[in-house]
């Protein structure tokens, strides 16, 4: 088949725009399973992650992935003996897998942090608490963004 | 920079409260691109501390992944009158500090 003028120069054009990408797009814009598990890794070590203790409350379904209100809480007498140490949460595919650390002690009272976070896509969200006695709990929660943030265009 | 605390001001000793922080910054994430394709440079909040009479209470690791305008709430358990102190340290430089005082009863 004889290309056609029309079929040239969007063949031409599309090779233009792929030969323009600045080199600083060319690293992953998004954080893969794989660099989520490192980032988890990082803190946990080699420990066992347990399911289950934590709860995260985030919106299933979000509009805008800019602010996205997130409550992170462990049931935890929060004693000398038994505390939740640190809270720890992850991301599935932002440009980088961690979102924030949050660290506590006795004088706490109460293992809970609000804070409103980025999403730039849907995506799964993990949160992992550290308790006194080292061992590490962990819940996940799938959340469905409609409008991205973190990569969009400054106008 | 302006902060927003809310601590309340009276409180029963032993008494779980809440407190709520808000700061302006623009938390600009280091993966967004101009309109002629150039990397804006990042520029967050990295730390977050909260000190209730000089003996830390929270901390907290910020990342690009946490929105403009950080807002933080946590608890703390009221021993004793005194000032909550908070500290906020970023990219550049960046420190800016607020304070609350509760009284304990």
């Amino acid at each position: 088949m004889p290309t056609t003028r029309r079929q040239f120069l969007r063949l031409a054009g599309g090779v233009t725009v792929a030969g323009t990408i600045p080199i600083g797009t060319l690293r992953p814009l998004e954080a893969t399973p794989a660099m989520l598990n490192t980032a988890i890794r990082n803190v946990v070590g080699e420990a066992q992650i347990h399911t289950g203790r934590v709860k995260l409350d985030i919106p299933p379904l979000v509009e805008n992935g800019n602010t996205v209100p997130m409550t992170v809480s462990v049931a935890s007498p929060m004693t000398a003996d038994d505390h939740v140490k640190s809270i720890h949460v992850f991301n599935e595919k932002n440009p980088q897998p961690n979102i924030g650390n949050f660290y506590f002690g006795p004088s706490s009272g109460r293992a809970q942090v609000s804070t409103r976070i980025r999403l730039a896509d849907t995506q799964k969200v993990v949160a992992i608490a550290r308790l006194s006695d080292d061992t590490f709990w962990q819940i996940a929660a799938d959340v469905v963004v409609t409008l991205a943030a973190c990569t969009e265009e400054v106008n | 920079m302006a902060a927003l605390i809310n601590v309340p001001s009276k409180a029963k000793r032993g008494e779980i409260i809440e407190i709520r922080t808000l700061t302006s910054h623009i938390m600009e994430t280091g993966f967004r691109h101009t309109a002629d394709g150039k990397l804006v440079p990042r520029n967050i909040i990295t730390s977050f501390t909260c000190r209730y009479n000089g003996t830390e209470i929270f901390r907290a690791d910020l990342f690009p992944a946490i929105a403009a305008n950080p807002y933080l709430s946590f608890f703390a358990v009221a021993k004793e009158s005194g000032k909550f102190e908070f500290e906020w340290i970023g990219d550049n430089g960046y420190s800016s500090t607020a304070s609350a005082s509760i009284t304990v009863e």
